[in-house]
């Protein structure tokens, strides 16, 4: 496996800060007050059980969800005051990795890969728009299977080619929502080592949304803890788990004996 | 002293019905907004249009041929009883083009293109492929709900009126084969009776028609829950309620319509 690198943070440079943030739903809170800044060329993994908000966390950053109450600021905009022409242009500088992928179904790889980039570049052409399909499925290695559709292909296929489709649109922060869930060992390693090419080719700053370690620990600077609505702790891994914190702890030895 | 917070502000039914209707007339209202703005995706349209109209073309021709045929048989009798056979295309032409023309294939499509729309949107919806369109800085309901309720408000009065004229070919053969006629003076005899206003009228009622099919399907899939259970009950729902309102419409079409030959 490609080791990760650590890269030179500017922590003068943040590009996703998040003040005092609440969200719920009905009688359910779900995030309790979260504060949190990611820096520039900066990977951070947010773990988690299934169900603690990690995903929620990530959907209001892009402005799928709105928060009750705090503040998200991204590439110094502030996400909730925007209106729908202000957060189309924010959302062209974030790339989205869904969990499921969620390629279009109805489109062929290419088609799934060029339909961002046509709609949001009016002015390029049909064989300028293929060329940049092309050249991005190369780089996550998947360059034969442009004319397939999105159900002849594998579920990490399928990742590369939603981070690809993300990726067309030169993204300076990437979310990544649980990479390797549901993925075969070998493909997660595969995944993992995605994540930090993309990072150092493009140098983009990612939120690393999983619940498994070993993705954790091999694609991020930062490991940010959340239990309970709140980030119980955000530092490197070791610090993160050199912990008496029993819920911590029994995370920890999940995954361990995953 | 612990207060009891009130939950509802009528009862649980009420407050989801009001907030139902509440979030349907924005649906609507959103509708109207964005078919105004660019970009329009012309392309988008006539797939939709291709996908609605050439996809339904073998149903609606099949179902008009049939209505038309069992129309002159059930007809033809009552007529006889006064000699009056002679009539039979005039009421045939009144008879489909007024009404079965244009409620036959709305049914149809409600079936056909308002499930398969729902379906699709919900599908969308539940594997998180609108919200794929969204965070990639593509309006999806400019691009999902205005093309496909554009195509259908377009294309659904094409088909009704392809099939009031399938219709009223079967309607001749069923003639043709009880007494000599030609095409031509059976067509002229049909017509004989109908006026502009008939016409203006059965293609108001298959645009609105068109609409509420287009508009229902999208509203039941874009707002799709709970996973591949809610696609089937966005596609039933769609189903159901298009049916519905159609009928409300038609009741409501033919009555402004009388009121405006009285004046």
């Amino acid at each position: 496996m490609q080791i990760f690198k650590p890269h030179v943070i500017n922590k003068e440079e943040s590009v996703i800060s998040i003040t005092g943030l609440y969200k719920s739903f009905d009688d359910l809170d779900v995030l309790k007050g979260i504060d949190f800044n990611l820096y520039k060329a900066e990977n951070v993994a947010v773990l988690g059980k299934s169900g603690s908000g990690k995903s929620v966390l990530i959907k209001i950053i892009v402005g799928l969800l709105k928060p009750d109450r705090g503040e998200v600021v991204v590439l110094g905009k502030h996400v909730n005051q925007l209106n729908r022409k202000e957060l189309d242009d924010l959302r062209l500088h974030i790339g989205f990795s869904f969990q499921n992928s969620a390629l279009y179904d109805s489109m062929n790889v290419l088609q799934n890969l060029t339909f961002p980039l046509t709609m949001n570049r009016k002015n390029l052409t049909k064989s300028e728009a293929n060329d940049a399909a092309e050249e991005i499925l190369d780089s996550v290695g998947l360059k034969d299977k442009l004319n397939q559709m999105p159900s002849d292909l594998s579920g990490g296929q399928r990742k590369r080619i939603g981070i690809a489709r993300t990726l067309i649109l030169k993204p300076q922060i990437m979310l990544y929502d649980e990479p390797t869930s549901g993925l075969d060992p070998v493909t997660s390693t595969e995944i993992i080592e995605l994540i930090n090419e993309v990072q150092q080719k493009y140098n983009t700053s990612s939120i690393i949304i999983t619940h498994d370690l070993t993705c954790a620990k091999n694609t991020s600077n930062r490991i940010a803890m959340l239990l309970d609505g709140r980030f119980l702790k955000i530092g490197k891994f070791d610090e993160v788990f050199d912990t008496d914190d029993e819920q911590v702890k029994g995370f920890f030895n999940y995954n361990f004996i995953q | 002293m612990n207060k009891k917070v009130r939950k509802y502000v009528f009862s649980k039914v009420l407050d989801e019905y009001f907030s139902g209707n509440h979030k349907a007339y924005r649906f609507i209202a959103l509708f109207f907004k964005e078919l105004f703005k660019r970009p329009f995706h012309l392309r988008e349209v006539i797939n939709q249009c291709f996908e609605v109209g050439l996809k339904s073309l073998a149903l609606i021709s099949l179902t008009g041929f049939i209505v038309g045929i069992v129309f002159t048989k059930q007809s033809r009798p009552s007529l006889e009883e006064f000699g009056a056979t002679s009539w039979l295309p005039s009421l045939i032409g009144i008879a489909i083009i007024k009404a079965l023309g244009p409620l036959v294939t709305a049914l149809i499509c409600a079936g056909k293109v308002g499930s398969s729309i729902g379906a699709e949107l919900g599908s969308m919806r539940v594997t998180e492929q609108i919200d794929a369109m969204e965070v990639s800085a593509i309006n999806p309901f400019k691009y999902l709900v205005v093309t496909r309720v554009v195509a259908t408000t377009i294309t659904i009065p094409v088909l009704a009126l392809y099939c009031s004229f399938v219709a009223l070919y079967g309607s001749y053969l069923n003639v043709h084969a009880e007494e000599t006629s030609s095409l031509i003076s059976f067509y002229q005899s049909a017509f004989k009776t109908i006026n502009f206003l008939d016409i203006a009228i059965s293609v108001v009622k298959t645009i609105v028609y068109g609409f509420t099919i287009g508009i229902v399907g999208c509203y039941k899939g874009f707002n799709a829950t709970q996973g591949t259970r809610g696609v089937g009950k966005a596609a039933n729902q769609a189903v159901v309620l298009a049916m519905f309102l159609i009928f409300i419409e038609e009741v409501i079409i033919v009555q402004i319509a009388n009121w405006i030959r009285y004046f």
